[in-house]
């Protein structure tokens, strides 16, 4: 036990492990809306593209909430009016919006004339969560989960059939701004301990393990939330233990363990007659 | 026959952008309660339109429609989508959704209610299976709870036997007249003359009204011909079908 015990002696750990388990709380509910919706692209797409916001805050010395949540609304804005350009489509809009952003971000973190550290808003700083940052996360579990378990049923109305969701007194309208903002609010706080490329590891792939293993919403919830925890504390104590960058290491358990669930469902339906 | 539960006076719906025609132009009937109507029309030619006119969702250019009561929807279950986790109760507690505010979950007495719909259609006992896994005569009948859920007192059924097999179809006909003799309204959408001869009422439309009435004295050859365009082929023992693939253009 002392492989478990040695590093949750460390405060630094202790920190980093609730951080994990807040934001997989939060990502593993808000994940499974994201990959019934499959807005998986589109997480990924609003994590990379706030990334010149987090930096610019950075430089500025502000908050990183602050800098990633103009970040967020300049990429939405962005996205709006390219996909507006004829033949386009907002499929390839996003892209060009996001490619165009992170590498903006990118070259603007690692020039030469910016303070060292920068980097680390790619890859996040699960080591360095300060209380602030717990708060935050706490906050954001507790407001996802009241938000999703009031508007369920109209999400799940608008998820099964978008196209007369309405008669039925469901607004598509409406699920879609709401799961947004939600994302939204979950990338800008994930985003400090996870990083942004790595992010959308906790949103999407305990999710998925979830849809791998129930045939219910809810169950499939429960999965994904116990799938991220393991993947945040086993990433953290592979990092620990093996000296690898911790949100990559969260990222691969994640992954692992949706390849192990895929992998037994496989078996299982082969089994049956 | 009771009371009107659905009138339309010169009902002219859609957008006014031209240079594009009103969907639907000049609808002139009126429905009592506890009738089956079979809504006859090429693909394009209006039907859709019809139903979205009565759930208030397309713009009326001109005239009135009037509605008396809830109305219900029974889309084609291949409008959704088959792949998400839900049972066959899940589905057919949606129909709650309209009646509560958006902060209430279905009560138990909801939960119940939404469990005799489903014993209503002859599904009782599939409640707690996947939708996605029932047959498609079985999801069609989840949807038709659905709506009974609702309350719905008229059903607006989108093209119900597509796809279905004999008995499922002839499960589902028997389904809607019992459903017309409590007193609701079921106005369906179908390609299927044949099956329209046996309901109490007959609407044809193709963009504009063509006929409308008692299937005997609308389901004429001439009728038929100017609500699909010409392309109505006599059968053998008096039947009449119209071939698929007849966009009206």
């Amino acid at each position: 036990m002392s492989w478990i015990a040695d590093p949750l002696s460390d405060p630094i750990m202790r920190r980093a492990a609730l951080e994990l388990i807040l934001l997989g709380v939060a990502g593993g509910v808000l994940g499974c809306w994201l990959v019934l919706y499959e807005l998986a692209y589109g997480a990924e797409s609003l994590a990379h593209a706030l990334f010149p916001g987090l930096v610019a805050a950075a430089l500025l010395g502000l908050p990183l909430v602050v800098g990633g949540a103009a970040g967020i609304v300049a990429a939405g804005l962005a996205v709006a009016v390219a996909a507006r350009a004829p033949a386009i489509g907002r499929d390839n809009a996003t892209a060009v919006v996001v490619t165009t952003l992170l590498g903006a971000g990118v070259l603007l973190a690692l020039s030469q004339e910016s303070p060292p550290g920068l980097g680390e808003l790619l890859f996040g700083d699960v080591l360095g969560v300060t209380d602030g940052d717990l708060a935050l996360a706490g906050g954001l579990a507790l407001a996802l989960v009241v938000a999703l378990r009031l508007l369920h049923g109209r999400l799940l109305a608008v998820g099964f059939d978008r196209t007369t969701a309405r008669s039925i007194g469901a607004s598509p309208l409406v699920a879609d701004a709401a799961l947004l903002v939600l994302l939204a609010l979950a990338i800008l706080v994930g985003v400090q301990g996870l990083g942004n490329l790595l992010v959308v590891a906790v949103l999407i792939g305990p999710a998925a393990t979830g849809r791998q293993l129930a045939r219910r919403i809810a169950p499939m919830m429960a999965w994904a939330v116990g799938a991220a925890i393991v993947a945040g504390l086993g990433g953290l104590l592979l990092s620990y233990h093996a000296g690898t960058a911790a949100g990559a290491s969260v990222a691969l358990v994640a992954v692992a363990l949706w390849a192990a669930a895929w992998a037994s469902r496989r078996a299982i339906v082969s089994r049956t007659p | 026959m009771s009371a009107d539960v659905l009138r339309a006076h010169r009902l002219t719906g859609g957008y006014r952008t031209p240079p594009a025609r009103p969907a639907i132009e000049e609808l002139d009937f009126a429905l009592p309660a506890g009738v089956r109507v079979g809504l006859l029309g090429p693909n394009g030619g209006g039907k859709t339109s019809l139903f979205r006119a009565i759930l208030g969702e397309l713009p009326v250019v001109d005239g009135t429609i009037e509605v008396a009561g809830r109305c219900g929807v029974v889309p084609q279950t291949e409008r959704s989508r088959l792949d998400v986790p839900v049972s066959a109760l899940d589905v057919a507690l949606m129909g709650t959704l309209s009646r509560l505010p958006w902060w209430r979950h279905p009560s138990r007495a909801d939960r119940r209610a939404a469990r005799e719909a489903l014993a209503r259609v002859g599904l009782g006992e599939h409640a707690d299976r996947t939708f996605g896994e029932l047959s498609g005569g079985q999801r069609q009948r989840v949807l038709v709870a659905r709506a009974l859920v609702q309350d719905a007192g008229v059903l607006l059924l989108d093209e119900p036997f597509t796809g279905l097999d004999e008995p499922s179809a002839r499960r589902l006909e028997a389904l809607f007249a019992d459903l017309a003799g409590e007193g609701r309204t079921l106005i369906i959408a179908t390609h299927e003359v044949g099956q329209a001869m046996d309901w109490d009422l007959v609407l044809c439309v193709n963009r504009v009204q063509v006929a409308f009435g008692v299937p005997e004295e609308v389901l004429t050859r001439d009728a038929l011909e100017r609500t699909y365009g010409g392309h109505v082929v006599d059968l053998p023992g008096g039947g009449r079908v119209v071939p698929p693939h007849h966009d009206c253009g």
